[in-house]
């Protein structure tokens, strides 16, 4: 049987009268998705399809969920987390979002999974007033609180990022000759937005831009070229595949530049290893999440935590795949959003709840870097870090860089 | 002939009747149900586009997801860029995906069988990139896509967005098919016919085969079009992403699944792969969650199943299958009244 808000007041009504107190239960409003037992999440996820290595993500965060059903909820209320497989396709993600928020009715949805994906949905979910909340993708338009007030992002833009790098290098390298790898697509060229914006007035210096596309088997060629433009800089958009076999390879033909790595690769054991840590000495990248293959957090207290509750809830899962330390940390944002709603379960209440966190600590985020968010600031982690490859890990340096600083 | 033509107007009737009882039963007839309906009528017309082509011209096609997505894309340019209204973009996407096909089709003259499909495979393979190309992409939005309004009710009719465009799609559908059931019974549609069941002696015959041949492609194209502009007004957006080559897959597993030359086939099949496409996903979390099971099924898999059931059952499709079964079933009762008049007729030998 169905409480929907009308019944319910009025058995609330009754029972106030009966009972004569009143007590703090006046304070519960509910909308779709909501009631005293428990609380409906919506989810899409490519589970098939191209993107289908991000499936870990999805499957984690409904093992996160089921241990938290398991400490007995949020306020006493059960989890309902139903996640939908949109193989990567706008036009899929749109049908199973209508599906989540018209049948399944759920109060919102957190970390649907891609930039086109996100997009297509977008304007829907804004207009049916549905909160969707961050959202796994590094594009940088999900934090435009004015057009869109029921969207809000997640992790540190591409864009920014990049930004980031082009101040560094203008700051630190002397004069400058710089080549750019990237991957062909949306990802991609987000970052060379990014990092032609940093560079200002000195965009002259980019002296080579070379792409390579996801199903090219090699970026050989490419890397030969970098090096015949006589460039000392190295800007590396690529995924831990291809930075892997760029970097090997400009070692290989005796290359040296001051290289630049994006966040997207600065795995240890996918990117770093095989390329050989020989060759990735002073590497430079940001970094925002603890990568899970560095050995400096083997003793760290948060990641032995995760690991331990890896073990118990997705035993046999890869302990190197960053991707799991990002569901867990969203997922942890997530539960103290609702938690912090109390019993005021409405979407607006969701949204209002979402949009004030105070340097909030998350699990598996760099030490220092910490959630803020405002009616005005829809991007909860804004900070990076800067770090450097040496021996066989990262080491951080520098301050923590967020995207007003850069 | 007469009894099947009076369901078809029943059907017709119904699918036109019941979206207005959304006021009445809100939670049976709700506005994602009428969109679900729309996507699969529209699935419909671009199986019907492929049936025409593979089904009652024999030229197989792999590559049908291309013409869909320049249909999709024609009409986001269109409206877009120009503000077209989304009504006026159906008979422009239908006149480009009918150039691109017949250009297409006069290539596809020298191939056949298995060479032509690999041929509309590689075209659904590069459309996608293609529409992610630096020239275009002032137009097509590269990977970003192209973000559209939804359309909505004219004229003040109490209609909801989803409601109309179930009504838009609900009325392209039924002239289409009944314009390609006019192609299929005319003179041409014979041709047609007679050059998928044999070439040479349709060629024999004076019918020009390069022209049909050609002109079906581009027909074929244009109807599949039709129904990519279609899904670019009812999902409001198209990206290159919504266009991979499983999309060109499905179109063929709607139209084998539903029946190869065979109309209501095509309907069939629309609705079909949109439904089970859906359902195979719930299956399997219900067989994860609420059996219990430890089948870590992904929906691909359950689908998958489900296709090969059904082809070992239905080898023609389900049009053919229930044609089958009903032709069976009529048999039957015939031979069984024979048999017992003719065990009446001779006493137990034994």
């Amino acid at each position: 049987m169905k409480t929907n808000r009308r019944t319910f007041v009025g058995g609330l009504g009754a029972a106030t009268m009966l009972s004569g107190s009143r007590v703090a239960f006046a304070q519960k409003k509910y909308d779709d998705g909501a009631t005293d037992k428990e609380i409906k999440i919506g989810h899409t996820n490519p589970y098939s399809g191209p993107a289908s290595s991000y499936g870990v993500i999805g499957k984690c965060e409904e093992a996160y969920w089921k241990s938290v059903n398991d400490r007995g909820g949020i306020n006493g209320r059960m989890i309902k987390f139903i996640t939908l497989d949109d193989g990567y396709n706008p036009s899929k993600t749109v049908e199973m979002i209508r599906q989540l928020v018209e049948q399944d009715k759920v109060l919102c949805t957190y970390n649907t999974l891609g930039t086109p994906t996100n997009t297509a949905i977008h304007k829907y979910m804004n207009q049916k007033k549905v909160p969707m909340l961050f959202l796994a993708t590094g594009a940088s338009k999900w934090g435009k609180p004015k057009e869109f007030p029921w969207t809000m992002g997640y992790q540190p833009d591409y864009h920014t990022e990049a930004v980031i790098y082009a101040k560094h290098i203008l700051a630190n390298v002397k004069d400058p000759k710089i080549a750019v790898l990237m991957q062909n697509d949306d990802y991609g060229k987000d970052y060379w937005e990014g990092f032609k914006e940093g560079m200002g007035k000195e965009a002259g210096r980019i002296v080579k831009h070379v792409t390579y596309e996801v199903t090219d088997p090699t970026v050989d060629s490419q890397t030969i070229q970098m090096k015949d433009s006589g460039a000392n800089v190295f800007f590396n958009i690529s995924i831990p595949k291809f930075a892997a076999q760029s970097m090997r390879k400009a070692a290989e033909i005796g290359w040296k530049p001051v290289q630049y790595l994006n966040n997207v690769s600065g795995q240890v054991t996918t990117t770093m290893k095989p390329a050989g840590f020989e060759n990735v000495q002073g590497v430079i990248t940001a970094a925002w999440l603890k990568d899970p293959t560095d050995k400096q957090w083997d003793n760290d207290d948060e990641m032995k935590a995760w690991r331990v509750w890896m073990e118990k809830w997705m035993p046999g899962a890869n302990l190197g795949d960053v991707n799991y330390v990002y569901a867990y940390s969203v997922s942890y944002l997530m539960e103290q959003t609702l938690k912090k709603c109390g019993d005021d379960l409405t979407r607006e209440n969701l949204m209002k709840q979402a949009a004030n966190h105070q340097k909030l600590r998350v699990p598996g985020l760099l030490p220092g870097i910490t959630v803020s968010t405002s009616p005005t600031d829809f991007y909860p982690v804004q900070a990076v870090q800067l770090q450097r490859f040496k021996g066989e890990s990262w080491e951080l340096f520098g301050e923590i860089l967020s995207a007003e600083a850069s | 002939m007469t009894s099947s033509k009076k369901w078809l107007w029943v059907l017709i009737a119904l699918a036109f009747l019941v979206p207005l009882l959304r006021p009445v039963l809100p939670d049976i007839v709700s506005d994602y149900r009428l969109f679900l309906v729309s996507t699969m009528m529209i699935a419909a017309i671009a199986v019907l586009g492929l049936n025409l082509l593979t089904g009652f011209n024999g030229q197989i096609s792999l590559g049908h997801g291309a013409f869909y997505a320049v249909g999709a894309y024609t009409a986001a340019v269109l409206m877009d860029h120009l503000n077209m209204p989304y009504w006026a973009t159906l008979p422009a996407a239908a006149i480009v995906c009918f150039i691109v096909g017949y250009l297409f089709g006069l290539p596809a003259l020298k191939l056949e069988g298995h060479y032509l499909a690999l041929a509309t495979f590689a075209l659904a393979l590069a459309v996608p990139q293609i529409l992610k190309y630096k020239w275009l992409e002032g137009l097509t939005g590269g990977v970003q896509g192209i973000v559209l309004n939804k359309p909505e009710a004219p004229f003040g009719l109490p209609l909801t967005e989803d409601q109309w465009l179930y009504y838009y799609i609900l009325v392209v559908m039924v002239l289409l098919y009944w314009a390609a059931a006019n192609i299929l019974n005319s003179r041409s549609g014979r041709a047609m016919m007679a050059i998928r069941d044999y070439a040479i002696a349709a060629d024999t015959m004076g019918i020009d085969t390069a022209l049909y041949k050609t002109v079906t492609f581009g027909i074929s194209a244009a109807y599949t079009g039709i129904a990519g502009a279609l899904s670019a007004s009812a999902i409001a957006f198209v990206a290159p992403d919504s266009f991979n080559f499983f999309l060109s897959i499905k179109f063929l597993i709607g139209l084998v699944v539903g029946g190869i030359g065979s109309l209501i086939g095509s309907v069939v099949g629309g609705i079909f792969y949109v439904l089970v496409d859906n359902s195979a996903q719930a299956l399997s979390t219900f067989v994860k969650n609420d059996l219990g099971l430890q089948f870590d099924l992904s929906a691909y898999t359950v689908f998958g199943i489900l296709l090969i059931v059904l082809m070992y059952l239905m080898p023609m499709g389900i049009v053919g299958g229930v044609y089958y079964l009903v032709q069976n079933l009529r048999s039957s009762m015939r031979g069984g009244r024979a048999r017992q008049q003719a065990a009446e007729k001779q006493p137990a030998a034994r």
